[in-house]
């Protein structure tokens, strides 16, 4: 039976990437000098629903991402290794939401969309750490949620089953959809780009990208599939008042910098003093503990 | 005291015990509690609940709400989420904790999105203090300072949520210290109907099968990694290198050398021909450095690199260089660290 499946995706700072460019000198982080990159987690994700789609013949996927206009780089990234199109919501409203402001809009995003049976994303992103949005989305939409997902065995009979990975073991669970599934980074890794599929929608560009070069737009309209959708809070009929920062119950009181020391080799002694001191800083810089 | 603006920790249960995650949460929110004036509650829901408050109470808790019902163990999503939604539209909490495991980040989001109430994931300090908002103005008293890592570690953060209640937070196991307040403690028990705080929709979501495995290596997912080379000498130095791993929730991994020596599985290689790696913090012990092993692990944010040779090429690109052999050294921060951790 064929599914429709809407994949979760977020383009993040690679934060695993921190190098010697990445901190300014006063110990800031340098964002712009840190590639944007497809969430790792949310590749396992796609994969779980490319996997699907090869074993249900007719299956759509559709990675929907929130972010600035650029974010349609990740969608077609999905579209090159078998997603079939994909929606950026975006819209300065959405600037500074918290994970529960986010999944409002998110959730606003998937109800317009309409038809489909599951929802899949990552666990968690990078940036944040938090794995709150895909359980987040789920409540807003009143749907069940599975969490930790290793595997998506099978989706048959209106139930999808699903193997956990939790801290001292796995789980296999079977809930009825559609419903939110969030994957584990444990999960199998994503496939690969496809030849044909690169060759296929190399051209594939959203609205704000074609607002700053418009040489695409005639191919575009001659091949709609090669479309990205990009969609602001009036077009899915978002509150602006769970938008954002003002939709955010969370806010950031202070931000303090982890100040890394400079690439410079600091000799400790093999001393049970210097050890024990060595240890203190990465326990309060929080490297360990 | 009133039984509502409290603060109130959701205690998971397994195999007849309460997790240690949820006795160090109890143990903070004690603190917080005895901070404010006000009580320390909790909940626990699941099977086979008899005399569980005997393992509760002396942390210092004035009520248990206990919801005993055979289809709430093992934990699934929904109803777990409707109990904690009702009770807490009812008792109003200021406060709610949970455990950072695969439990709590599942229940958390899900109870602070339907009572629209901010939630800070993964705290690694939780302090009481006072707030002005930078543009309003509106000054607030006695908030709950989430205080986590950020963007990969590399910030930290400190997060209130003023308006929004309960302020909720998840909190790992390890990161808090468990503490009883007093063995002879005794609070109120209170049963609540499970019907009435779950429906049977709630029940849609069956477990199959539930059982120990043990994950695969994961060194790319690992922040820490404690990696060997030649120099480790033996398969039972290896042994240290993972304990040290254990302690500080790392991976062990190695360089071509060691796996070549038949001291450690060829899928732990670290370099041009095995994994590439960027974590957290990597602790190169007895690896001298080949370019093939840097390859693999030069994006390593934090580098300490354990070696007898002073001029070992690692050390070039390390952070931290300790000369000595790791038989000496790595004891001693696995010492060190158990010490200090909490």
């Amino acid at each position: 039976m064929s599914l429709n499946i809407i994949v979760l995706a977020k383009q993040v700072p690679d934060t695993r990437n921190v190098g010697k460019d990445a901190m300014k000198e006063d110990g800031t982080i340098n964002r712009s000098a840190l590639p944007a990159i497809f969430n790792p987690e949310d590749l396992n994700a796609l994969e779980q629903a490319l996997k699907l789609k090869d074993e249900n013949p007719g299956t759509t996927v559709t990675v929907l991402t929130m972010g600035p206009g650029r974010a349609a780089e990740i969608i077609r990234e999905g579209m090159y290794r078998g997603a079939d199109g994909g929606i950026v919501l975006s819209d300065r409203a959405f600037a500074g939401a918290d994970t529960l402001a986010t999944s409002y809009a998110l959730a606003t995003a998937v109800r317009k969309i309409g038809n489909f049976d599951l929802i899949i994303g990552g666990r968690q992103a990078i940036d944040g750490d938090t794995a709150q949005v895909g359980p987040q989305i789920a409540e807003k939409l009143n749907l069940p949620q599975v969490t930790y997902a290793e595997e998506i065995i099978e989706a048959k009979d209106g139930k999808v089953t699903v193997k956990r990975r939790l801290e001292n073991g796995v789980e296999t669970v079977r809930a009825p959809y559609p419903c939110v599934v969030t994957v584990n980074g444990s999960a199998a890794p994503c496939r690969p780009r496809n030849a044909k599929n690169l060759q296929k929608f190399k051209y594939a560009a959203a609205p704000s990208e074609l607002a700053q070069d418009d040489a695409r737009k005639p191919l575009i309209e001659k091949r709609p599939f090669l479309g990205i959708g990009e969609w602001n809070a009036e077009y899915v009929g978002a509150d602006l008042n769970q938008c954002g920062l003002a939709g955010s119950p969370t806010k950031v009181k202070a931000i303090e910098n982890v100040v890394f020391t400079a690439k410079e080799a600091r000799n400790v002694e093999n001393t049970d003093q210097a050890l024990e001191e060595l240890i203190q800083e990465l326990i309060v810089n929080h490297t360990i503990g | 005291m009133s039984e509502k603006n409290n603060i109130i920790v959701y205690c998971e249960y397994e195999d007849g015990r309460v997790a240690d995650v949820s006795l160090e949460l109890l143990t903070k929110g004690r603190q917080l509690a005895d901070k404010l004036g006000v009580k320390l509650q909790a909940v626990v829901a699941g099977d086979n609940l008899k005399d569980i408050e005997k393992q509760i109470f002396p942390y210092g808790v004035d009520t248990i709400y206990k919801v005993q019902d055979s289809r709430l163990y093992p934990y699934t999503s929904l109803p777990h989420s409707s109990i904690l939604i009702n009770l807490f539209r009812e008792i109003e909490p200021r406060i709610a904790f949970m455990g950072a495991t695969s439990i709590g980040r599942d229940l958390g989001p899900r109870v602070s999105s339907a009572l629209h109430s901010g939630l800070t994931a993964d705290c690694t300090a939780l302090e009481i203090g006072d707030h002005k908002d930078p543009k309003t103005g509106t000054e607030y008293r006695d908030l709950l300072y989430q205080i986590r890592p950020a963007f990969g570690g590399n910030i930290v953060a400190t997060i209130v949520n003023p308006e929004c209640r309960p302020q909720m937070a998840t909190v790992r196991e390890g990161v808090m210290k468990r503490e009883v307040r007093d063995s002879n403690y005794v609070g109120e028990v209170i049963d609540l109907d499970p019907g009435k705080y779950t429906s049977p929709e709630d029940f849609v979501v069956e477990i199959i099968d539930r059982h120990v495995e043990k994950s695969k290596v994961n060194l790319k997912g690992s922040p820490i990694i404690v990696a060997g080379g030649y120099g480790v000498g033996s398969k039972e130095n290896f042994e240290l290198l993972q304990k040290l791993a254990e302690t500080l929730g790392g991976e062990v991994g190695a360089s071509r050398a060691a796996v070549d020596a038949g001291w450690i599985d060829h899928d732990r290689q670290i370099g041009q021909t095995g994994v590439t790696v960027r974590p957290k913090l990597y602790i190169a012990c007895g690896i001298s450095g080949q370019i093939q092993h840097i390859a693999g692990m030069q994006d390593s944010s934090i580098i300490i690199s354990i070696n007898s040779d002073p001029n070992a090429p690692i050390n070039t690109i390390a952070d931290y260089v300790i000369t000595g052999k790791m038989e000496d050294v790595v004891p001693k921060l696995i010492k060190y660290y158990k010490k200090n951790s909490k």
